[in-house]
């Protein structure tokens, strides 16, 4: 592997950047691998890194459907912040978040991770009331996490629109500053790299089509496009399409999946210096090193694979935007695109081992996987490796839906009154 | 200003109209019809802007909604500022401002230049490589300086001030574009009586055709014919054309949705118009005739101002009557460059030559052009080009048997391009519609289709205006045929048509060190032909990686200009043919459409309606403060002169502890439950019995979900053996009664109830306090209000103050308490007769605030408050809600489930704090060891805190674990700086054995 | 936007006037208490989620407010047919042949 740096970067400008190196080679499947991993996004690519450099397993392949990074990875807004409420999602993306500040040193590919702050905006007394929680629980979790004034929001992030008069009007919010940014495909292609490197297989462009098992019912290996795969343990890492792989396992997931939208504008010079949430009405907005603006918006309320989705929801994402942001008004929307995310019962992701021997699985990260892509890729590792999972991820089994111990974030900020 | 590019009488300007507008601050005249690039162009101005990345001085380049370069800022006053309009469509107005962009401190000179001169060292990908070390430095130094970078144009700063509009628009045909295959397609499905649509963006319908006068369809100038065409459209009644209009996004089902604009071309803004309008159009067929987009060459200096599309020159020349130079050259790999060349020739302009990098070109174009007196070079290529703000010579080489020969230079002020053209279908690709490449056109055209459309002309790689005329004909008819109409399909005699081939091209041999060359494929982006290759040797074999590495095709142009040459020269990397390596995906919409229009009448107060009850207008004009709770605007406090809240609230709370407070309670969500089975239906879906509840009573009811956790609650009253009148919480109305609904509905189908939503029926007054009933009595007629004969959870149908009334005698106070129906519309009245009698007995009007801390002071849990979705009846202290005897109800079977059972849940008590003056923030966590290190083990929070009026100190509610087992237990609030105490109680602090309600 | 048929109005109809409901043809247990922690988390939790065809449930909530069944493609959104709350699962072979 070619070390990347300014000085290699020069070196290669002087001979016209003809030397150099393909960051991962094109592999085709190998007869057999120690472990099989099923999705070749952020978490899979890094959880296949993590087996090789943490674990010494090397003879391990990613597989993907189409190319590397080509599903959420490269389709989400890449808002990363851990001010999670309870301790268990608080411990989980906060792990998460320590891998991140290293990450670019640790991969040798600079994943620009920008710590901007992330901003979330309360906009009346419930709003007030759950951010105070999480607040609190941060503090005491060791999560950073403050109280911001509507005046001092504003200062942080001029562009937002704090009049009392405003239909929700900003009362105030919490600001994360370890919390921000990164680049997206970088982060694929970094790991994708780190883990070619050290021996770790990337296999594109190849479907699996069903995970054999055998007679003992434990997992014998991956039947895909280009052939069957033996592998003892297989990593299912596939986001939206885990359903429909865990289906050929003979498991019925607890998994819906729904088309999530995103939208960036045209490139402005720089204005908005962090990333802005306000979940009562639906914004989420931060600006691109290309001078985008990025803006999240929400799933259709239908399920769906088709990567559409609607109009209407775009109309009503912009809107919401122009209401916390009215001088971007006259901006346009350059492009928007969908990504498909697979939704759990209580909307925390499940990181375990499964019941079958040698099956493992990684999913239901819903709108907000990208965030904890190290940290899920470093503890499915774990999870492969030991057959047991890091005390981080144990609470996020699949047993959790029997026994009726949720960890339902979306439900704890619910509003009724 | 003279003006001396235009063409005296030429195109379709207005000559007897100058038009002024400035351009960085230079005051430019123009003509009517213009747009902000003819008119530059007109004046002799190229450069109109800088690229993104290496702030390279750029001229148009196009002349359509695809330009990438000529990206200015427009402004007409406060707050009417945009970025990154493009010049090429933005028509001139008297007044408008222009801006160039991304350059300091002037356009003919930028510092950011500099990046030109470091951009062997900043290939495609290289901040991946870099800015790493030292690691401080990333966060301090290197991402402000990359962020510093970002951008073309300037962000607005101010308030839009202008409105957008939305309409729906249902239709038979809709055809997108108003060239001649749209036209025909326009004029076949309108004869036929079909309901149609024609859009075009563009602020004159007529696309090709503008640009090739000479054409002569049916005996008539191209002109006439258009001309006649419009007006036969334009006479039925069947027919809408829409001009200024693009089509932005396909949905699904032939949902189109357009973007209007209205006003930007306007010289004074009309009073009161929407600036842009969004339709949403559902059509039965759809009809895409958007024709094609003409190709860049990839060469080295391809991207000089004064280097442009040749399709652009053309249309320069005749729609707009201006020359883009005095003396151009041209190189191409198609036909079409040629008949843009003579058309220039004949207008007067010197074509220095022609070049053609086929060896072989038809004969009839060469024996042309040698008749106009241009050189010819075929089977040459060009090598580089020089001039700094403009290009000034084009080098041009020979090329035979794949070897470039020696170089010459010709003099030029323009070098007009043409690489081909590619079909524009961007809206079929929106709908999944799949692509075919194919050879012999060279171009991905349509294959597989999704939706109910066709596409004609061009954007099926028919070439001419004879086959875009008899397709457009074709599609229209066949989309007619679908609601049953039928239609003729014309058939036109076209003269003078210039249909072509080419051939395509990757970039252009070189006899220079390829390495050096800037040959650009993605202009604003600054994306060269060697940084694609680049991005293939590092790897990057999806063209999907080839585009993110090197943001090849990101541009503000979505790629309509650089997206097959990248694929072309990618393939080549790659030894693999463009269909194996396949084409990145178009995503809407078809150019950039403004915020505004998305977000159309979605602006300021209708961006969510704001719920007002009947009393609404007396707490506002009694200056009570409001809040939003759900999609109602809720009376907060009402202060007195010199009140805080503090003090507001609790001069509230002692009113209604003493004499009597009146509460607008008119929120709460209503259901009337009626039939045969309402009791049972109600058995089955709250926690408690209704069986045996009698007509005249109510009752506390609490909803669960079927995962056991509460979703609601409320009082219900049994008015008759078949009616019940179901409250809820203010923001659960919905929720409720569609959860009812779908139980109702799909799982016990054979019950006979109804339900009906009353929350808007009633307008609600609580009376709640000591004083409470000697208020009412007199306004109520004919009932014994008594606590004998009108107990406590009693319901009544009665008339109060002259209305109509359900009455109530509840408490969520503590206090002796009514809740007064009536009709809605009579509820102001009510409220002030209620007022009006309750002078003589202390009344006070109270808020959300103070109904708030009087329900806590009883321990009375608010839903979403106290409890968060994970709270089941026994966490709640609402084990009681529950009944034993029943077998189900919904949710019952979860809460029998390991870890509801399990010990240790949160269970909600009360919280006294050690200093009775310390209020506890709500969310505050609660730890059993102060002492622990960080981070700490929380066995829970505060939900609710209040100063207790009452009690004169504080109180609280909390989830805490195995809550209940530590009764008289001191936790531990850990604040920032200091760390409280406060006793574990039983959450009911005023009047726990409930005397007061028995009076 | 999709457009829905109501098979109750007999009307189709944009999406706006309907709200999803879900996994079709999972019918509440008759006695929830019966079954085992695993059988009730199949029913509340369990959802097939398939690629291609699927089975879920709408209500015309804008419009004449009755639940209903439909059978939709995931992979196109496109709607294969809708159907009346309480009508027993269509056999997608017989769908097929009926669109041929």
């Amino acid at each position: 592997m070619t070390h990347y740096s300014a000085f290699s970067l020069l070196k290669n400008a002087l001979s016209g950047h003809k030397n150099w190196r393909e960051h991962w080679p094109d592999a085709q499947p190998k007869a057999e691998y120690d472990v099989v991993i099923v999705g070749a996004g952020g978490h899979g690519l890094g959880a296949a890194y993590y087996l090789a450099k943490e674990h010494g397993i090397t003879n391990v392949a990613v597989i993907d459907k189409g190319w590397l990074g080509g599903g959420n990875t490269g389709r989400n807004t890449t808002i990363i912040r851990s001010n999670y409420l309870y301790d268990e999602s608080a411990r989980l993306y906060d792990h998460a978040l320590d891998l991140w500040e290293d990450l670019s040193q640790d991969l040798n590919y600079n994943v620009m991770y920008s710590k901007r702050g992330v901003l979330m905006l309360a906009h009346n007394v419930h709003d007030v009331q759950s951010f105070q929680r999480h607040i609190h629980s941060n503090r005491l979790n060791g999560v950073d996490n403050r109280w911001l004034s509507a005046a001092e929001a504003k200062a942080f992030c001029p562009p937002l629109n704090i009049a009392p008069d405003a239909r929700y009007p900003v009362v105030g919010a919490a600001l994360q500053k370890r919390a921000g940014t990164a680049r997206h495909d970088a982060v694929a292609w970094g790991y994708a790299r780190g883990a070619a490197a050290r021996g770790v297989d990337i296999i594109q462009n190849c479907p699996v089509i069903a995970i054999r098992r055998g007679p003992d019912g434990a997992v014998i290996g991956v039947d895909t496009a280009k052939g069957f795969i033996k592998a003892k343990k297989v990593a299912v890492s596939a986001a939206g399409n885990t359903s429909v792989v865990m289906q050929s396992a003979g498991l019925r997931m607890p998994l819906e999946s729904y088309p999530l939208q995103a939208l960036v504008s045209e490139p402005i010079k720089p204005i908005f210096p962090c990333v802005v949430m306000s979940n009562t009405v639906h914004a989420y907005i931060s600006q691109s090193d290309k001078g985008e603006l990025v803006i999240g918006s929400g799933t259709d309320q239908y399920v769906s694979y088709s990567q559409r989705g609607g109009l209407p929801l775009i109309e009503h994402t912009v809107a919401a935007i122009c209401e916390v942001f009215p001088i971007f008004s006259r901006m346009r929307m350059l492009r928007k695109w969908g990504g498909i995310v697979d939704v759990t019962p209580d909307r925390s992701p499940i990181l375990g081992k499964m019941p079958v021997k040698g099956l493992y699985v990684n999913c239901g990260w819903g709108t907000g996987g990208f965030k904890a892509t190290p940290g899920a890729a470093h503890l499915l590792a774990w999870t492969v490796a030991r057959d047991e999972p890091h005390p981080i991820n144990a609470p996020f089994t699949l047993e959790r839906f029997t026994t009726g111990r949720l960890i339902d974030e979306a439900a704890a900020a619910a509003v009724a009154h | 200003m003279s003006q001396p590019f235009r063409i005296a009488g030429h195109g379709r300007v207005d000559h007897a109209q100058p038009v002024r507008f400035t351009f960085d601050g230079r005051t430019v005249e123009g003509r009517r019809g213009d747009t902000v690039a003819s008119a530059l162009l007109a004046n002799g101005i190229h450069l109109m802007g800088r690229s993104f990345k290496y702030h390279r001085p750029r001229g148009v380049v196009s002349a359509g909604s695809e330009e990438p370069n000529a990206l200015i800022g427009t402004s007409r006053g406060p707050g009417r500022f945009e970025p990154n309009t493009r010049a090429t469509m933005q028509e001139v107005r008297q007044g408008l401002t222009a801006e160039s962009q991304n350059k300091w401190p002037s356009l003919s000179f930028d510092v950011g230049a500099i990046n030109d001169r470091l951009g062997r060292f900043i290939p495609a990908g290289f901040y991946y490589k870099t800015f790493k070390w030292p690691r401080s430095f990333w966060d301090k130094v290197y991402e402000p300086f990359i962020r510093q970078a970002a951008g073309l144009g300037k962000s607005p700063t101010e308030a839009d001030p202008d409105h957008y509009a939305s309409r729906h628009l249902h239709c038979d045909v809709l055809i997108v574009g108003g060239g001649p295959a749209g036209l025909a397609a326009a004029l076949a499905a309108g004869q036929s009586g079909a309901e149609t649509v024609l859009v075009d963006e563009q602020a004159e319908i007529g696309g090709t055709l503008l640009s090739e006068p000479g054409v002569r369809i049916e005996g008539q100038g191209a002109w006439d014919w258009l001309a006649a065409a419009l007006a036969e459209l334009r006479t039925m009644p069947n027919v809408r054309l829409m001009s200024r209009t693009t089509a932005i996004g396909y949905y699904h089902q032939n949902m189109v949705g357009l973007c209007e604009r209205l006003t930007d071309h306007l010289d004074v803004l009309p009073e009161g118009a929407p600036r842009e309008r969004l339709w949403r159009v559902r059509a039965g067929q759809v009809v895409l005739a958007q024709g094609a987009i003409e190709k860049p060459l990839v060469f080295d200096g391809n991207d000089r101002p004064g280097v442009m599309l040749a399709g652009a020159a053309q249309t320069f020349l005749h729609r707009f009557g201006v020359k883009v130079g005095n003396r151009v050259a041209v190189v191409t790999s198609h036909d079409s460059a040629w008949h843009g060349a003579f058309d220039l020739a004949h207008a007067g302009v010197k074509v220095a030559a022609i070049v053609d990098v086929r060896a072989e070109v038809p004969r009839v174009l060469t024996a042309r052009a040698e008749a106009l007196g241009i050189e010819v070079l075929t089977g040459h290529t060009v090598t580089g080009t020089t001039g700094r703000l403009r290009v000034a010579t084009v080098r041009v080489n020979p090329v035979q048997g794949g070897r470039v020969g020696a170089g010459r230079t010709i003099a030029c002020d323009a070098l007009l391009m043409c690489g081909g053209w590619t079909p524009s279908l961007h809206l079929f690709s929106h709908t999944k519609g799949s692509l075919a490449w194919d050879a012999e056109a060279g171009a991905f055209l349509p294959d597989r289709k999704t939706e109910e459309c066709e596409i004609a002309g061009a954007g099926r790689g028919l070439w001419g205006v004879a086959a875009a005329l008899e397709d457009g004909a074709r599609a229209g008819a066949a989309a007619a045929k679908a609601p049953g109409r039928v239609a003729g399909v014309g058939t036109f005699a076209v003269e003078g048509d210039r249909t072509g081939s080419g051939v395509v091209a990757k970039e252009l041999p070189t006899d220079r060190d390829a390495g050096l060359a800037k040959a650009f494929i993605d202009f604003q982006n600054d994306v060269t032909a060697k940084d694609i290759r680049l991005a293939v040797r590092e790897g990057m074999r999806s063209i999907e990686h080839v585009k993110r590495y090197t943001t090849n095709g990101m541009a503000t142009d979505q790629g309509k200009l650089s997206n097959i040459n990248g694929l072309m020269i990618a393939a080549d990397a790659l030894g693999k043919e463009a269909p194996a390596v396949g084409l990145t995906t178009f995503r809407p919409p078809y150019t950039p459409t403004t915020f505004g229009a998305l977000a159309n009448l979605r602006k300021g107060r209708h961006f969510e309606v704001t719920r007002r009850t009947a009393i609404d207008a007396w707490a506002e004009a009694t200056g009570a403060v409001f809040e939003p709770v759900s999609l109602w605007r809720r009376a907060w406090y009402f202060p007195q002169a010199g009140e805080d809240m503090h003090k507001a609230v609790a001069r509230e709370c002692r009113a209604v502890r003493t004499a009597v407070g009146m509460f607008d309670a008119s929120t709460l969500g209503k259901i009337e439950v009626m039939g045969p089975d309402a009791a049972t239906f109600l058995e089955r879906m709250y926690t408690n019995p209704w069986a045996k509840l009698q007509p005249g009573r109510c009752r506390y009811g609490l909803l669960l979900g079927e995962d056991g956790f509460i979703r609601d609650d409320g009082v219900i009253g049994r008015l008759a053996a078949d009616k019940f009148h179901v409250t809820t919480t203010t923001g659960g109305a919905a929720r409720v009664l569609n959860m009812m609904e779908d139980y109702l509905q799909t799982e016990w189908p054979d019950l006979d109830v109804w339900l009906t939503s009353t929350t808007e029926q009633w307008a609600v007054v609580a009376l709640q306090g000591p004083n409470a009933r000697k208020l009412l009595e007199p306004l109520v007629e004919g009932l014994d209000l008594s606590d004998d004969a009108f107990p406590h959870m009693a319901v009544v149908e009665c008339t109060v103050a002259g209305f109509p009334a359900r009455l109530f005698r509840v408490s969520f106070t503590g206090e002796l308490g009514f809740e007064v129906n009536v009709p809605a519309r009579h509820g102001r009245a009510l409220w002030e007769a209620l007022w009006q009698a309750g002078q003589a007995h202390g009344v006070v009007p109270y808020g959300t605030e103070t109904m708030h801390v009087l329900r806590a002071e009883k321990g009375f849990i608010i839903v979403g408050q106290d409890t968060d979705g994970t709270v089941t009846p026994q966490d709640a202290g609402l084990g009681w809600a529950i009944g034993k005897a029943k077998t189900d109800f919904v949710g019952k079977r979860s809460l029998a489930r390991p870890d509801i059972v399990a010990k240790g849940r949160k269970q909600l008590v009360g919280l006294l704090t050690e200093d009775p003056a310390v209020v506890l923030e709500e969310g505050a966590q609660i730890v059993a060891d102060p002492n622990q290190p960080i981070p700490m083990t929380m066995i829970g929070h505060v939900t609710s805190s209040y100063w207790s009026e009452a009690l004169g100190r504080s109180i609280a509610m909390a989830l805490v674990e195995g809550g209940r087992d530590r009764m008289g237990e001191v936790l531990h609030i850990p604040m920032p700086g200091r760390t409280l105490r406060a006793k574990v109680t039983v959450p009911n602090f005023v009047d726990p054995d409930g005397q007061k309600l028995k009076v | 936007m999709l457009l829905i048929h109501c098979p109750y109005c007999d009307e189709t109809l944009p999406e706006p006037e309907f709200a999803y409901a879900g996994e079709a043809h999972i019918a509440r247990p008759a006695d929830p208490m019966a079954l085992s922690d695993e059988e009730w988390r199949d029913f509340l939790f369990i959802r097939s989620n398939p690629r291609g065809n699927h089975f879920e449930r709408w209500r015309h909530v804008n419009g004449c407010g009755r639940f209903f069944n439909a059978v939709r493609d995931t992979v196109s959104d496109k709607f294969a047919m809708t159907y009346r709350a309480g009508e027993p699962r269509p056999n997608l072979d017989a769908l097929k042949e009926a669109a041929e």
